[in-house]
């Protein structure tokens, strides 16, 4: 289902005037298209809220070191009700939000660029090169991502900046895959040979020519990857591997107390879980739109 | 046909290579102690060095590679460091028991999701059919634990209508056992049921504009009939391929599951070697893993192959 078309964006390379306003009005035409979705809407609604809990972190409590009763349930005082510990679950959730804006869009920008350089040079030069890629990538896309990042964390042990790395990395190969098929449909074209005959360089035609007109599924790739990030981070954390006590990011809350859930205690599990449901949600959300938006 | 799948064993023998390396490397990036993991901080050195004489760790890193290859193709997991048992039988249980759980979620999803999958795409661009779209992208980007959560919560303990574990007490009937397996499964179908409708109607579209529907239909033949001879036909060929794809990653969503409802699979034995850095059975269940992930896109691709005509001939040369 990914978006391959690049309708409506004019090659670029040579910047003459007229081609940079219909540059322009295409990137118009995208975002009124945009505006018309209502989950582009919803999705942007949501990921902002939760920006700016991540930015502002106004939780009524503090969320590390203001120990109440343990488990105590939803009240007016404690909306969200406590942890075991007696942590404000509300007030978590809050501050929480920053871990999971940096981790994950991080991870996913590594991976987006990283997959962007080797689609582009696999697509471009084709032959060998491509051929051995192509079995590694192949390769590394028969394993779930998070049993391979599972075993990774394990050996490297883990760290915000593992994870970042290792998540980003496995997102490469994946992202490679998809530029790939985008380059090839690009190659055949004729501003390419055009390129070509003028005696560009490769790489010049890669990042110039080439590049510019696959950006549309690139954006789209990079959005799905950013919701795939928080998905990933928050598993890798809920199996303990991932952001490590006593960071309140959303995962590892789940993992501290779903164990609770059995003797009726669900409210340290339930919340952080809607916080991580409603993120990703909305940024596949965002996505879809994106994703109908530039291939129309 | 042959020739087309030899060429796919092949390749799959190739990648599965690449795939074991890989993994070896990922275990081996590291010089750690793997004695001194195993016996851990107070034991002495003496017997760590003993240890790792006797697991072969202290070896060049090039013999080790050449040991674990050649144990991979005669299937000899070796020992867990933990345990001390033989990976084999161990990995050959737990995969037994996610196999269960992972049947038990397709079969729920996957005729729901093709019917959803046919009905939107008849009724494409109509408010039912974007409701279809949306619920799919929602459930689809949802972890799998997250939704175990919402179900334990809800089903389990507000409604008690199902067991919150998944593993039923001994010598207990089939009836049983599906009612404990039914929550786990259902948390993992719900997940899978986003990609496996979005794929169908998007083949079912595509056969719903093609020449051959208009064509039926112009015959005069009824909806129900071509949507059963012509649209279904060709809406299943991507439909199989994201299956295949599915169960190999359902052993990766299938971790966060068996955690939540402490079920004995594949996912809970690679966490707890994970844990213990248990590095033999985590090679071996990464492999095997890759195994399961290639057949059944072998299989998928052999199913589309003999389903769809075109393919099927442009194999035989």
């Amino acid at each position: 289902m990914s978006a391959t078309t690049t309708a409506g964006v004019p090659p670029a390379g040579a910047a003459a005037p007229g081609q940079a306003a219909e540059r322009k009005q295409a990137r118009r035409e995208v975002l009124r298209l945009l505006v018309r979705r209502p989950g582009f809407i919803i999705g942007n609604v949501v990921i902002g809220f939760w920006v700016f809990c991540a930015i502002f972190q106004l939780a009524p409590y503090d969320a590390f070191n203001d120990f109440d009763l343990g488990h105590l349930p939803p009240s007016p005082e404690h909306l969200f009700g406590t942890d075991r510990l007696g942590r404000d679950v509300l007030s978590r959730i809050i501050v929480g939000a920053r871990e999971v804006f940096i981790v994950a869009p991080l991870a996913a920008i590594f991976g987006v660029v990283a997959g962007t350089l080797l689609g582009l040079i696999m697509g471009f030069y084709r032959g060998l090169v491509d051929d051995i890629i192509s079995r590694i990538v192949e390769a590394f896309l028969s394993l779930p991502v998070i049993l391979v990042a599972l075993l990774t964390l394990v050996v490297l042990g883990s760290s915000t900046l593992v994870v970042i790395l290792v998540v980003g990395i496995l997102f490469t190969p994946i992202v490679a895959r998809t530029v790939r098929s985008a380059v090839l449909a690009e190659r055949q074209l004729d501003y390419v040979t055009a390129a070509r005959l003028r005696g560009e360089s490769g790489p010049f035609i890669m990042v110039r020519e080439i590049f510019p007109n696959i950006l549309p599924p690139i954006i789209v790739e990079m959005t799905v990857r950013f919701g795939y990030a928080i998905f990933t981070v928050a598993t890798l954390s809920f199996l303990g591997v991932g952001i490590q006590p006593p960071s309140p990011d959303w995962g590892l809350q789940v993992s501290e107390e779903y164990s609770n859930m059995i003797g009726g205690v669900w409210w340290p599990t339930l919340f952080p879980a809607l916080a991580i449901a409603t993120t990703v949600i909305a940024i596949n959300l965002i996505a879809d739109a994106l994703a109908a938006a530039t291939s129309e | 046909m042959r020739r087309f799948f030899l060429r796919r064993v092949f390749l799959s023998l190739i990648t599965l290579w690449l795939l074991a390396t890989i993994v070896f490397v990922i275990a081996n990036v590291l010089p750690s102690d793997v004695g001194r993991t195993i016996l851990g901080p107070f034991a002495p050195q003496e017997s760590v060095d003993a240890l790792n004489e006797q697991l072969g760790t202290n070896d060049p890193i090039l013999e080790q590679y050449v040991r674990a290859m050649t144990n991979l193709v005669t299937l000899n997991f070796g020992n867990s460091f933990q345990s001390g048992q033989p990976v084999g039988p161990l990995l050959l249980a737990a995969i037994g028991r996610s196999a269960q759980l992972a049947a038990l979620a397709l079969i729920l999803t996957i005729p729901i999701a093709i019917a959803a999958g046919l009905f939107a795409a008849r009724r494409r661009d109509k408010r039912s059919d974007r409701a279809i779209v949306l619920l799919g992208v929602t459930l689809s980007s949802i972890p799998e634990f997250v939704v175990a959560t919402f179900l334990v919560v809800v089903v389990g303990v507000q409604l008690g209508w199902l067991p919150v574990l998944a593993t039923p007490p001994p010598g207990a009937g089939t009836i049983t056992t599906l009612r404990f397996l039914l929550m786990p499964a259902l948390a993992m179908a719900v997940v899978y049921f986003g990609y496996i409708a979005r794929m169908t109607r998007a083949g079912a579209i595509e056969a719903l504009e093609s020449d051959f529907v208009r064509t039926a239909t112009m015959k005069g033949l009824k909806t129900g009939q071509v949507m059963r001879h012509h649209v279904l036909r060709n809406a299943l060929i991507p439909t199989v391929a994201v299956i295949g794809v599915q169960i190999g990653y359902l052993f990766g969503g299938i971790i966060g599951v068996e955690k939540i409802f402490n079920y004995n699979g594949m996912g809970q034995l690679m966490l707890f070697a994970a844990q213990r850095k248990d590095i033999p059975v985590l090679q071996a269940g990464a492999v095997i893993i890759g195994i399961v992930y290639m057949i059944a896109t072998l299989v998928a691709d052999l199913i589309i192959a003999w389903m769809n005509p075109r393919i099927r001939s442009e194999m035989g040369d």
